[in-house]
């Protein structure tokens, strides 16, 4: 049994920035000012390209792979939307029973599935569930997190956020946009026992770039859901991208934590919180929403934090400053 | 060379195949009738007899979408399903031959549903026969074992690199004892070599597999995978050939029986080729000129062979085990009647279809069919029949 929390791993600081070329290259069709391509981008420098890829159908595939054009420089494959976390089994499963047959590399290599959060709370969730209850050794699932369906024009998902006005959820006399909350992932990913759960956000490069060098020395499943501003979907400024990022953060809305062996890690706390109303009023998702709304959000949010406090207060493990 | 038979459940001859090809990954979600495949290669690999990887996938997609990955990063890999399991798998099957990965599948037929049934019929396959997979069909238990281990070599061959299925009739078939002689493994080795995938997931040399196809690249994508489907008919010949250097066992792309001098030719599919043989001896004591033609491999359709099979026909009754709703005509008889359209001399061709959802087919059956095939043929009519329906 190993553990995770003790499990050593390089972390990523200022000095230990990997440096040379991204394993992403330069080129991709994304929107101007995403935050999902460039949380994408960090994590595969963090991890280089020693790795193999699996990609779900979505904005960072469609705008990474047209043929004959790849922005991957490890080893990639995209199957389908909803299958991505299954894919990802068999190509682990392959490459860890040829290393034992001789037939591959002889060491660990891990293989990361990226997926939106269409293709990871919705319709993939049976496939990464599937993954996650049969501990792949070297799995990691990515869960770029944008809150709809952005590739095909702004549609709901169940990671849409209580208020947001999409194409599928749209504000009007009647509606005040989405009407239910962001589907816990983190803790249904942590609920299957895995050894590994963590969020992060591009914003915060150093603790986002830490974490999946985290998730690739544990052995066993790994889960990071990782928060990516859509300019497009959002209704942002293109400049906002970490902007909005951090302030996902200060306002508690998105708490930076880690789950090791069940044990919730607050990475970041954020005792002088910035009112919810500063994140919101930035995004045009958000227009028609009213101060009682807000409110109603504010709550929301701050019960939220405080329950993340509380697990990570159950089991004291030694907090780490996100930077 | 030929060893003893013994007598096995068909269904674990299929898995000892895979035993003996060294399959690495095994990944499959259990459905009836294909359960006794899976459960046999569970415990070949809790028992050390085949060192693979079982994956306890979750569904059939995630069967299909596991094989495609574990396919694609080198690892020979095998999967077997049924019917609603088959159809869960739809979206991948169409991937996975453009993706060029060699999955080897047995598919237990099925009927599927509405109503829900468990029994034999061809209707699993049938609806994914445009998918562009390799698709053999085993008429017994030593077919079933020798064409599992001809597909793992077929679907490697660098120039088919494709996915290969091979179609068991569920029950009828899957769930008998047969006479079956089991290869050695040394054997096998010597008739499958290693595979040496065309592309994978190579850290040393990467790719990217699964792009997205433009207006500008979708057809000749495409087109490129037929292309390899098509030209896969002469590497399944060379695979049959070479079977029977070193198994002594003759395999061809379409078979035949008593055909030479016959009037009225059965053309079947599968298990019931074995009772529709018993059935044309019956006949032929008879006086009557029948015989049987079945066909093996479905795709890529053996049109010069098939053609040649039938040629001395004047009757050709085509037999279907599955019913296409809303067009008068099941799909094997769709598909000859569109291969011999334009030839200027035909036979004249009537379809029948029979024993859906595990409806008996029996000797009266073939009886029956062959007296409606030499029945003059009414101008403007197509000759179908729905045998034995209750009306």
């Amino acid at each position: 049994m190993t553990n995770a929390a003790k499990t050593p791993y390089e972390k990523v600081t200022a000095k230990t920035f990997p440096k040379g070329p991204d394993a992403l290259a330069p080129g991709h069709r994304a929107c101007q000012g995403c935050g999902e391509v460039l949380a994408l981008r960090l994590l595969l420098k963090a991890l280089g390209t020693d790795m193999i890829a699996v990609s779900a159908t979505g904005c960072m595939e469609v705008c990474t792979a047209p043929f004959p054009q790849s922005s991957w420089r490890m080893p990639w494959i995209h199957v389908a939307f909803e299958n991505a976390a299954a894919v990802a089994s068999g190509v682990e499963a392959a490459v860890d029973i040829l290393r034992r047959k001789g037939r591959g590399p002889d060491r660990r290599i891990p293989v990361v599935a990226v997926a939106g959060d269409g293709g990871t709370a919705d319709i993939g969730i049976q496939a990464l569930s599937g993954a996650l209850e049969r501990g792949h050794k070297d799995f990691i699932y990515v869960c770029l997190d944008n809150e709809a369906y952005m590739n095909t024009g702004i549609q709901r998902s169940s990671e849409t956020p209580f208020g947001a006005s999409t194409t599928t959820s749209p504000s009007g006399a009647k509606s005040k946009g989405q009407s239910t909350w962001k589907k816990d992932m983190p803790a249904i990913a942590a609920a299957h026992g895995i050894p590994y759960v963590a969020t992060a956000n591009p914003a915060f490069h150093l603790d986002l770039m830490s974490k999946i060098r985290r998730a690739a020395a544990i052995e066993g499943p790994a889960y990071i859901h990782v928060y990516a501003s859509c300019p497009t979907g959002w209704r942002i400024k293109p400049e906002l991208a970490v902007a909005i990022g951090k302030l996902a953060v200060n306002t508690r809305i998105f708490p930076l934590y880690e789950v090791l062996d069940g044990r919730y890690v607050l990475n970041r706390r954020v005792d002088k919180p910035v009112p919810v109303a500063d994140y919101i009023k930035q995004q045009g998702r958000f227009r028609h929403l009213k101060d009682d709304d807000i409110a109603i959000i504010q709550a929301r949010v701050d019960e939220e934090y405080e329950r993340i406090v509380k697990l990570a207060d159950v089991f004291p493990v030694e907090a780490q400053e996100a930077s | 060379m030929a060893g003893k038979p013994i007598g096995l459940e068909v269904s674990l001859a299929v898995a000892e195949a895979v035993r003996l090809c060294d399959a690495d990954v095994v990944a499959a979600y259990p459905i009836t009738p294909q359960t006794h495949i899976v459960e046999h290669l569970s415990e070949l690999v809790a028992d050390g007899k085949l060192d693979a990887a079982y994956i306890p996938v979750e569904s059939e997609q995630s069967a299909m979408s596991s094989c495609i990955g574990s396919a694609a990063a080198g690892a020979r890999t095998f999967t077997a399903t049924s019917s609603q399991g088959l159809a869960l798998m739809n979206e991948m099957l169409y991937i996975a031959p453009v993706l060029r990965t060699p999955v080897v599948m047995a598919i237990v037929n099925r009927a599927l549903s509405a109503p829900i049934n468990i029994w034999n019929d061809h209707s699993d396959i049938m609806s994914v026969r445009d998918a562009g997979w390799v698709a053999v069909f085993a008429e017994n238990g030593q077919e079933s074992l020798d064409l599992t281990v001809m597909a793992f070599r077929i679907a490697e061959d660098p120039r088919v690199s494709l996915p290969v299925s091979v179609n068991i009739d569920g029950f009828t078939l899957s769930h008998f004892i047969e006479p079956v002689v089991l290869p050695e493994p040394g054997e096998v080795a010597g008739y499958l070599p290693p595979f040496r995938p065309l592309v994978k997931l190579d850290i040393a040399k990467p790719v990217s597999i699964g792009l997205l196809g433009t207006p500008e690249s979708y057809t000749e994508a495409r087109k490129a995978t037929d292309d390899v489907l098509l030209a896969s008919k002469a590497v399944v010949s060379e695979a049959f050939a070479d079977f029977r250097k070193h198994f002594g066992r003759e395999y061809n792309l379409v078979e035949t029986y008593l055909t030479e001098d016959a009037e009225t030719i059965l053309v079947t599919m599968g298990s019931i080729s074995e009772t529709a043989m018993t059935a044309v001896d019956e006949m032929r004591a008879e006086g009557v000129k029948v015989g049987v033609v079945r066909i093996r491999l479905w795709r890529p359709f053996p049109v010069e062979e098939f053609k040649a099979a039938i040629r001395p026909a004047k009757n050709l009754a085509v037999i279907d085990r599955h019913m296409v709703l809303g067009v008068p005509d099941g799909p094997v008889a769709l598909e000859v009647k569109s291969l011999l359209y334009a030839d200027p001399v035909r036979p004249a061709i009537s379809n029948y279809v029979l024993g859906l959802g595990g409806r008996d087919v029996t000797r009266d059956d073939f009886k029956h069919i062959t007296k409606r095939a030499q029945e003059p043929e009414a101008p403007g009519r197509p000759r179908f029949e729905l045998v034995g329906v209750w009306e």
